[in-house]
């Protein structure tokens, strides 16, 4: 007989335990076994997913501002090149301005000085001329010519008109004090009668009159009363000259500053 | 002629008797379970593992792959049954190299042992998935008169399965014996390498066709949803 009743039976409930052992101690740690490595597997890529992930995020974030970066050093850069330009143009504009007031102070002060020489040439020119002259006139002042010149003073007197010889009269009545007749010289009784004649013809009035040496006068005699002179010397004339002279100067200085700087 | 290890009494009371199938099934029990047992005891969950876990988890994972194959979509569920039948077959072939090894799967009784198992698995999974109504409407598909056939089917495809494995096993050993009694050298080395690719064809045989019947049994009336699933997808 091939097939024993027992023996299958027995072999039935063999492999049944068989099963039990096999589960017990094979598929079980080793399904765990695997499941537990395919999890922590799945878990250290999802780990090294999300690493990855978030290395990708900041170096996204580095790019991003590195490029911000970049643009703000540009525009900083831009802006500083700008400014040291602005800084530049002023700089350069404010010593050109520098200089332009400088040359012109310089001009100023050059003309200026020219200007005091020339005043103070024609000065002491001016007062060299009229030292010689007046040195000239005062050496060949003499009597004879003291004579013409009390002469001459007569003559004017008597030629006094109108406003001039009014106000002296006037003068004349209201004084108390002497007149006074002035010379450089000391003049002889003949003359200072003369003249004292023609004072009294003139001004028909019988004042004193008081003789006084002036060596200023150089040569000529002067009459003063009360502020009102008549007079004839060459002093007067001298001063005369004097006074053109620098009136004529005056004028051509004016007319100098009118021009205006000369170009350079 | 002793055609089956069966023949081989080592003691017997009445009904009851310890022959050399059942010693030689033991055997192998003991050989897979404390082998098992040793190599699972310190079992390594990280990426690095010794090499005979690499060999339990190839050998495991290769099943499990091999059953949803088949169209088992829990795998895990049936590795238990399907599994162990193919290491058992698998180890009662492999052994045939130990000299007065005697397969237990060359004997009848153990075969159709096997077969009964399987016999009995497909209705229990089949139910348990489905339910005991959808399970036995599965035999009057798709009509009434179907019904003897599919009962004839389910019996005579156990016996196949019984015959089949035992024919193969019974008539490798057999051959090995007369082949050194005619010609003693070299020849009967080359059956036994033969004989071991034999046995491992068997197993895998045998347990995929459990497997392909138990997916029957379980997938019957789920077929049309998960196939317009399918479609859908």
């Amino acid at each position: 007989m091939l097939i024993d009743l027992f023996t299958v039976i027995a072999q039935v409930l063999n492999f049944l335990i068989l099963v039990w052992l096999m589960k017990r101690f094979l598929y079980k740690p080793v399904l765990h076994a695997i499941d537990a490595r395919e999890e922590r597997i799945a878990r250290v890529l999802a780990d090294a997913d999300k690493k990855k992930t978030d290395a990708q995020k900041e170096i996204d974030e580095f790019m991003h501002k590195n490029r911000e970066f970049d643009r703000q050093r540009a525009a900083l850069l831009s802006k500083a090149t700008d400014d040291v330009k602005a800084e530049r143009e002023r700089l350069l504009e404010e010593a050109r301005q520098a200089v332009d007031a400088l040359s012109v102070k310089r001009q100023e002060a050059l003309r200026n000085d020219a200007h005091n020489l020339n005043q103070a040439i024609s000065r002491r020119t001016r007062q060299e001329v009229f030292t010689i002259a007046r040195k000239a006139l005062t050496d060949l002042a003499g009597t004879s010519l003291e004579d013409r010149m009390v002469d001459l003073f007569i003559r004017r007197l008597r030629e006094l008109r109108g406003e001039e010889k009014g106000l002296l009269a006037s003068a004349l009545k209201t004084s108390h004090i002497p007149l006074i007749v002035r010379t450089a010289f000391d003049l002889p009784p003949a003359q200072c009668a003369a003249t004292e004649r023609a004072i009294k013809e003139t001004f028909d009035t019988e004042t004193q009159v008081q003789f006084e040496t002036s060596p200023d006068l150089i040569s000529g005699i002067e009459l003063t009363m009360n502020g009102q002179k008549v007079a004839w010397s060459i002093a007067d004339y001298v001063a005369s000259l004097e006074k053109g002279v620098e009136e004529l100067l005056k004028e051509k200085d004016k007319l100098e500053d009118k021009a205006g700087p000369k170009p350079e | 002629m002793r055609l089956s290890p069966d023949q081989i009494i080592f003691w017997q009371h009445g009904f009851i008797k310890l022959n050399a199938t059942i010693v030689f099934t033991w055997g192998l029990m003991f050989v897979l379970a404390v082998g098992s047992k040793l190599i699972t005891r310190k079992l390594s969950k990280g990426l690095k593992r010794s090499r005979w876990q690499n060999l339990l988890e190839i050998i495991v994972t290769g099943i499990e792959k091999q059953i949803e194959e088949v169209g088992l979509s829990q795998p895990q569920k049936y590795i238990g049954f399907l599994g162990t039948l193919f290491l058992f077959v698998a180890a009662a072939s492999l052994c045939t190299v130990i000299p007065g090894y005697e397969p237990p799967t060359g004997s009848f009784s153990t075969t159709a042992a096997l077969a009964l198992c399987v016999f009995v698995a497909v209705p229990f999974f089949g139910i348990e998935e489905q339910g005991i109504g959808n399970y036995l409407k599965s035999y009057v598909k798709p009509t009434f008169i179907m019904l003897p056939f599919n009962i004839i089917s389910e019996i005579s495809r156990t016996l196949a399965l019984a015959v089949r494995l035992f024919g193969n096993m019974m008539s490798g050993a057999m051959i090995i014996g007369i082949l050194l009694t005619v010609m003693p050298f070299i020849f009967p080395i080359i059956m036994t390498l033969l004989g071991l690719l034999t046995g491992m064809v068997q197993a895998y045989i045998f347990s995929i066709l459990a497997a392909v019947y138990i997916a029957a049994a379980t997938r019957v009336s789920k077929v049309r949803p998960e196939h317009d699933a399918n479609i859908e997808e």
